[in-house]
């Protein structure tokens, strides 16, 4: 079954506000190998100019993840998950995310195109705190495999 | 290392390459951080039985990988505001005690203005290119 085309353009709720941890910054620092002192010691991030331990910037996809999962598991959508790759990922920050930063994701389907015997699938994602500062714009292309 | 200035950046600067190992443990460890339990990435007989090598690593510790290059070129993870990747080809992570190698590249394209540069880097595991189209853009002391 085919991607629904009638989805591009339409934006998804936001997400319930995700509050950023030093604790789960640290971890995701580890789990990439990320060495910097600034993703885990907040005098040092302080010293650097920023109000606590910053996130390396990938960590955005973890934030984003509770709702671009809604998107893709729409069932009116109808993507084949286990038939998905990663195709293309972007993130433009505004600055760095920081412990205690409370923030808000919003997705809208930019496009759906079939290249050949696949589509693929490109969804923005606005990362806002609750206060509507705008933190980072995530772009993420999946790529659905014919069957 | 010491951290590059913006003064003595210029077109054509290589960033130093480096490399990285990826093993097994290591994407255990990444599906717990980030939260992506996508069987591929831990499963071997799942990966076979959908066209896959072997287990392959998430995309996004790939490019986790290409940020932590440019974070550490830079001396600071929140200098790299700007960047995006293509996967073009994946990880292939085979289940012993060295895993995959990702040789990271990056060359300086443009000097930007507020002390920013334009980076363009490329990924390589296996002699496959495994990013391409990826740029970033950091700032600079």
């Amino acid at each position: 079954m085919a991607i629904n085309t009638d989805y591009v353009g339409r934006t998804f709720a936001p997400s319930e506000p995700y509050e950023v941890s030093r604790v789960k910054i640290a971890e995701f620092a580890d789990a990439i190998g990320e060495p910097s002192p600034l993703c885990r010691d907040r005098a040092a991030a302080q010293a650097a100019g920023y109000p606590d331990v910053i996130a390396p910037p990938t960590f955005a996809i973890v934030v984003g993840a509770a709702n671009s999962g809604r998107v893709t598991r729409d069932p009116g959508l109808g993507v084949n998950y286990a038939m998905v790759v990663h195709g293309e990922q972007s993130f433009s920050h505004a600055r760095p995310m920081h412990a205690g930063d409370v923030l808000v994701s919003q997705s809208t389907i930019e496009s759906i195109r079939p290249v050949g015997s696949m589509t693929t699938l490109t969804t923005v994602t606005q990362i806002r705190t609750v206060d509507g500062e705008h933190v980072c714009t995530a772009r993420s292309t999946l790529v659905e495999r014919g069957a | 290392m010491a951290s590059p200035s913006y003064d003595q950046t210029e077109a054509g600067t290589e960033l130093p390459p480096r490399q990285y190992q990826v093993t097994r443990r290591d994407l255990v460890r990444y599906a717990g951080a980030s939260g992506d339990f996508n069987v591929i990435h831990w499963n071997e007989r799942i990966a076979k039985s959908v066209g896959l090598p072997d287990v392959i690593a998430h995309g996004m510790l790939t490019m986790a990988l290409a940020g932590r290059f440019l974070s550490e070129w830079a001396g600071d993870p929140g200098a790299v505001t700007e960047f995006g990747v293509r996967f073009s080809a994946p990880v292939v992570v085979p289940d012993d005690d060295k895993g995959a190698t990702v040789e990271v590249t990056g060359t300086v394209t443009e000097r930007l203005d507020g002390q920013r540069v334009a980076v363009d880097v490329t990924a390589r595991s296996d002699g496959t290119k495994v990013l391409t189209r990826a740029r970033a853009v950091v700032r600079l002391a």
